[in-house]
């Protein structure tokens, strides 16, 4: 098993190490001239050439991807082109503020898509379910936006019971924290809510067709002892690599939601600056969002590595 | 074949309302009441009879804008679906017929970009790309086309080890035959569903792209950009950015109705009697 | 009729299970229709005594599951008993309520399912699961349970019986599964159990095993037993009354004697009469026009061999049977001669000349003489073709008919397979198995084919059906004058269709020659054990297999 789960944290990082290949290359050998880019159409070409020089951008790519990895696995992405900024104390503080925002989202959302995902198979082909499904289908439909100024507009503008704006700083007391973020929180809730519901519903239906389901039903035990004692053991792998999953899908709700509510994290942080295209800065923010997002699939990996019996005891 | 009783009433809802999108998209210039940059009167005028849906940040008709933006929207999502699914499905139906080295290079790659988050990856590509209609459909319908790629390569794969195309590739038929014949009518269900699925993230990516300011760009907007223009009104009670952000939704949940219905009707396999 | 004069409402004294007049119904959600109800059982009555055993036997559809299940008051998906009584110990389960049911699960009555690896929970150990009944219901302590476990473990000849019970069910082979979950129903004391084709999914020659071990944990525990199975040899062996079910209604019931040796309904003499098929063995001609050469082939790029140094020759118009269990390579040899797995070492001569080693390498010409039929012949047709378009491509591929020609032969085709023209435009999904088999077979013969490979081709269908099949490619045989290569794992049909008979195991060919060579004794180890694994129609066959025996099965 050890071994098993050693292979895959090391395929996550050859792949985590692919990726940084192709969010270098993506904006370094795509037919777009990063000085160019910087510079706009009104450039000289004397400028461009200067610029090209500053940035390093004469030497060969391959020189210039190790340089930045080297960096980038030393913690020091280098400064932001437009501000000067060193990026690596911007990310440090956004990627906190991001994780806060993420890890309160999942907190309301994770137990409610189980419960949900529960009962919507409790009365499998019910009115209840149906209802459950219908809305999963309706809110995967609805884009984040949607959601987050529906919110605004409702509670911020007819109800004013909260901050449209979700404003935090250094040393904000952790109460007005949690208020300033209770609407892109639940946001965020709602937009990975359905899907993480109806991939719950799945994998414990799933369970609860196999035969030893029925072998159980047959020993006379009860429906609760039948789900606690044999379907929640063989559901619940399935069911956390469902919250993996979707936790890497709420990192990518983040963006949006973040520009939603003004909130000061990372993906605001990249849509700014992909409008600016300050290269280092997206380079540096697109390679941590992979890495969380590659993270949460090993996690989910190894659970389900772990949680299998037949690589648990093998023959 | 199916008569028109028998679609059930969900379908029918979506199939209606998608109608009604692309009939406005299609036939904006005539039927909608003004020009789409033309500016009508004051900012954000709440709905009226002369503007059934008020207007919007610089006092140009919402409704007339709206018009305009279905036609955009739709445009670029059609064209980034056509090119999505046009290229993972013939790359995914080639890579599970020849296997060998094209598969593995091809699944690999897919692997990899599958690795970043799609949103991650556009806004990466398109910091240092042009901003330009064709960039955005390109890049829109590449990284997409990856999801498409899986799926009709696991659909081919799964198929190509029947045994009825065992039995075709014993009587010595070509691979012609074994794709089109063989493979194909089988997969088309599937398929069909996933191209709607796709269509809607397309649609969706793009209002996303469009309301993050990296889409569409003015004077120019489609529904997405439409509410990044209006959304400042938000905090005055004006909800005008809320209506395109629900012309967006309300798309998307008809084109699923229809997706849902062509999936669970084409599953039943009696050929095309069902 | 055994039993009709019970009175209602009034239990008879030594009766433990008394069913009357049960009716079971179930919801179906055709696609695109609306949901409606049908009758799956219709107005079934039986009884069964303390200790005594009751065969139901039926093909497929017959009901025989859900009136065992019935029994525990359970109901498979939207299945549910709309009428009649079902009597246990005396008392109505019906109106026992969901309390009065899970009191009875696992106490009074257990069950046994036919695949016990799906119906082990992975996560548990063995033991775990073999005393939770016991546990739940409070009839013992955990010692005491585990205690009892061991020595029913013991009694069903498990291996290691002290410590297999800290294994996990992927760690124990099929057949120990079997019996582990045998020991699991035994083990609460029950006072029935419901042995549901607990060995159907095993091979044969570990399905003797299980069986004779089942026999004996019945005989020694006393307990009841509703033992449901489609194969009439293996219920006559443990069965004191045997209930015939067909379409879930009542054919006939009487003593395990009467109805295998005086059947007084004409379905169950079918099902009795079912291996019966005389077929006069030829004598092989003076040159085969197939001939397999010391072929080896490998899975895995050499790694996993799976034929061995394999010899077989093939007459024209004769039937050569490859018989073996799983794992035997009875299949690999039919992708090794279609060119499917091309071999590592040795020939496929057809005709005098080599045929190429790759499929693709193959001409049109040889492609055509070798034709092939599936096993599952629902996925061996594509689903979205007609009949007349499936059986109609190989004539136009092969010889290029068209139009009014091709369709003249396709009614032709369809006529000597026993089907009419009204098929032509149907789907494969709406036929019944059988005909879609007959399909697969025209389909084979469009081809003219001097050899079609016909692999388990009647393994998925009931005994009937599969007889109809049979007759079928010998009829055929007769007309035609096609070669059969049949790959089974069925001894009693091999005895109806071969000419000369290969015994494979584990890659190799053990035995080969005539049919009347290959049946007649002396035998090798391995054949022996085949052959005396194969159930008959016997009383008593059982005992008599077990101790004749002298080489113990793969599956132990």
């Amino acid at each position: 098993m050890r071994q098993l789960v050693f292979l895959r944290i090391a395929l996550g990082i050859a792949l985590l190490l692919a990726v940084s290949v192709l969010i270098f290359a993506g904006t370094q050998i795509l037919p777009g001239d990063v000085a160019q880019a910087i510079l706009g159409k009104s450039a000289t070409p004397e400028t461009v050439a200067s610029l090209r020089e500053q940035l390093g951008l004469n030497a060969p790519a391959y020189v210039r991807y190790f340089r930045w990895l080297g960096g980038a696995l030393t913690g020091n992405f280098g400064t932001a082109m437009s501000s000067g900024q060193d990026i690596a104390t911007q990310i440090k503080a956004r990627l906190w503020n991001t994780l806060f925002l993420a890890a309160c989202a999942a907190i309301a959302a994770v137990p409610l898509a189980v419960i949900l995902g529960l009962i919507a198979v409790r009365y499998r082909n019910g009115w209840v379910d149906k209802l459950i499904s219908g809305l999963a289908l309706a809110s995967t439909s609805f884009p984040e936006f949607f959601i987050g100024y529906a919110l605004v507009y409702f509670f911020c503008v007819k109800w004013p019971i909260l901050p449209s704006i979700s404003t935090v700083y250094d040393g904000m007391p952790f109460g007005e924290r949690l208020e300033a973020i209770v609407l892109p929180a639940t946001a965020l809730t709602l937009v990975v809510l359905a899907h993480m519901m109806r991939m719950t519903r799945a994998a414990i239906l799933n369970v609860m067709q196999s035969a030893y389901i029925e072998t159980a039903e047959l020993k006379g035990l009860s429906a609760f002892n039948v789900i606690r004692k044999h379907a929640f053991p063989n559901a619940i792998a399935p069911i956390i690599n469902v919250v993996m999953l979707n936790l890497a899908y709420l990192i990518v709700g983040v963006v949006v939601v973040e520009v939603i509510f003004v909130y000061p994290g990372m993906g605001q942080y990249l849509v700014d600056n992909v409008s600016k295209r300050d290269v280092p800065v997206v380079q540096a923010v697109g390679l941590v969002f992979a890495a969380v997002y590659i993270t949460l699939n090993i996690v989910a990996d190894v659970t389900a590595i772990i949680a299998n019996p037949r690589v648990r005891h093998p023959k | 074949m199916t008569g028109l009783k028998r679609i059930p009433i969900s379908a029918l809802i979506g199939l209606v309302l998608s109608a009604l999108f692309v009939l406005a998209a299609i036939f904006a210039p005539w039927i909608s009441p003004h020009d789409n940059a033309e500016i009508v009167g004051d900012v954000w005028e709440p709905m009226s009879a002369a503007h059934w849906l008020g207007t919007d940040n610089l006092g140009r008709d919402l409704l007339s804008r709206m018009i305009y933006g279905a036609r955009i929207t739709l445009f670029i999502a059609v064209l980034a679906t056509a090119l999505s699914f046009s290229l993972g499905a013939i790359l995914g139906f080639s890579a599970a017929v020849f296997g060998g080295w094209f598969d593995t290079l091809l699944s690999r790659l897919v692997d990899l970009l599958m690795s970043i988050p799609t949103l991650i990856m556009a806004l990466v590509v398109l910091s240092v790309l042009p901003t330009n209609l064709v960039t955005l459909i390109l890049v829109m319908g590449v990284l997409d086309s990856t999801r498409v790629y899986r799926l009709s390569r696991a659909v081919a794969v799964d198929i190509n080890v029947m045994d009825y195309v065992e039995a075709a590739k014993l009587r010595g038929e070509g691979s012609g035959w074994i794709i089109f014949r063989e493979i194909l009518p089988n997969a088309l269900s599937p398929l069909v569903s996933e191209l709607g699925l796709r269509f809607i993230y397309a649609v969706l990516f793009l209002s996303t792209l469009s309301f993050l300011g990296l889409g569409v760009q003015p004077p120019d907007a489609d529904w997405g950009g439409m509410v990044k223009e209006n959304k400042d009104g938000i905090v005055f009670g004006i909800g005008a950015a809320l209506i395109p952000a629900a012309a967006i939704a309300m798309l998307a949940i008809s084109v699923n109705l229809v997706a849902d219905w062509v999936l669970n009707r084409t599953t039943s396999l009696k050929g095309g009697r069902g | 009729m055994a039993d009709s004069n019970a009175k209602p409402g009034q239990p008879k004294p030594g009766l433990l299970l008394d069913i009357r007049n049960l009716r079971i119904e179930a919801t179906v959600y055709p696609p695109g229709e609306a949901p409606k109800t049908i009758t799956l059982v219709h107005d079934v009555s039986l009884t069964l005594e303390k200790g005594k055993v009751l065969g139901l036997i039926g093909e497929s559809g017959a009901g025989k599951s859900t009136i065992g299940l019935s029994s525990m008051g359970y109901g498979r998906g939207g299945v549910r008993i709309t009428g009649g009584e079902v009597i246990l110990n005396g008392r109505d389960i019906m109106k026992g309520g969901k309390e009065g049911f899970r009191k009875l699960r696992g106490r009074e009555v257990c069950y046994v399912a036919q695949s016990a690896a799906a119906a082990f929970n992975p996560a548990h150990r063995l033991m775990d699961q073999v005393v939770e009944a016991t546990l739940l219901h409070g009839t013992a302590t955990r010692a005491e349970a585990e205690k009892r476990a061991v020595a029913l473990f013991k009694k069903l000849s498990l291996p290691n019986p002290e410590t297999i019970g800290q294994r996990f069910p992927h760690q124990v082979s099929g057949g120990q599964l079997q019996r582990v979950m045998t020991a699991m129903a035994l083990c609460s004391e029950p006072d029935l159990i419901v042995f549901d084709e607990p060995t159907t999914a095993l091979d044969v020659t570990t399905q003797i095993d299980v069986l004779a071990a089942i026999k004996d944990a019945i005989r020694d525990t006393h307990v009841a037993a509703l033992y449901i199975t489609h194969d009439l040899a293996v219920v006559a062996q443990v069965s004191d009354e045997i209930m015939v079910l067909r379409h879930g209604r009542l054919v006939e019931w009487g003593g395990t004697r009467q109805i295998i040796k005086e059947p007084r309904q004409e379905y169950t003499n079918a099902l009795v009469s079912v291996h019966e098929i005389e077929h006069q063995e030829q004598n092989p001609g003076a040159t085969p026009f197939l001939s397999v050469k010391n072929v080896t082939a490998a899975y895995g790029g050499g790694h996993v061999k799976v034929l061995k140094n394999v010899s077989v020759d093939i007459y024209p118009g004769q039937t050569l049977a490859v018989v073996g269990e799983s794992g035997s390579g009875k299949s690999t040899l039919a992708r090794a001669i279609t060119g499917l797995l091309p071999p590592e070492q040795g020939t496929v001569t057809f005709d005098g000349r080599p045929l190429a080693n790759r499929l693709a390498d193959r001409p049109k010409e040889d492609l055509r003489q070798l034709q092939m039929i599936y096993q599952m012949a629902d996925v061996a047709m594509n689903p979205r073709q007609t009949v007349g378009t499936i059986i109609g491509r190989p004539l136009e591929f092969y010889f290029g008919m068209r139009g009014r020609e091709r369709d003249k032969r396709v009614a032709e085709l369809l006529d000597e397979i026993e089907m009419g023209k009204g098929f032509v435009d149907r789907y494969p999904a709406e036929l019944s198995g059988g005909q879609k088999q007959r399909v697969c077979i025209a389909r084979s013969l469009a081809a003219k084919p001097k050899l079609i490979i016909c692999d388990e081709v009647t393994s998925a269908l009931d005994p009937l059906v599969a007889n109809g099949i049979l007759k079928l490619l010998l009829d055929l045989q007769q007309h035609e004058k096609v070669a059969y290569l049949f790959i089974t794992h069925d001894l009693a049909t091999v005895k109806s269709i071969a000419d000369s008979i290969a015994v494979m195991y584990r890659g190799e060919v053990v035995r080969y020659g005539s049919k009347s060579k290959v049946l007649t004794p002396p035998f090798d180890a391995y054949t022996d054990l085949l052959l005396s694994s194969v159930p008959e129609m016997e009383i008593g066959w059982l005992e008599k297999a077990i101790s004749g025996r002298r080489m113990a099965s793969a599956g132990n």
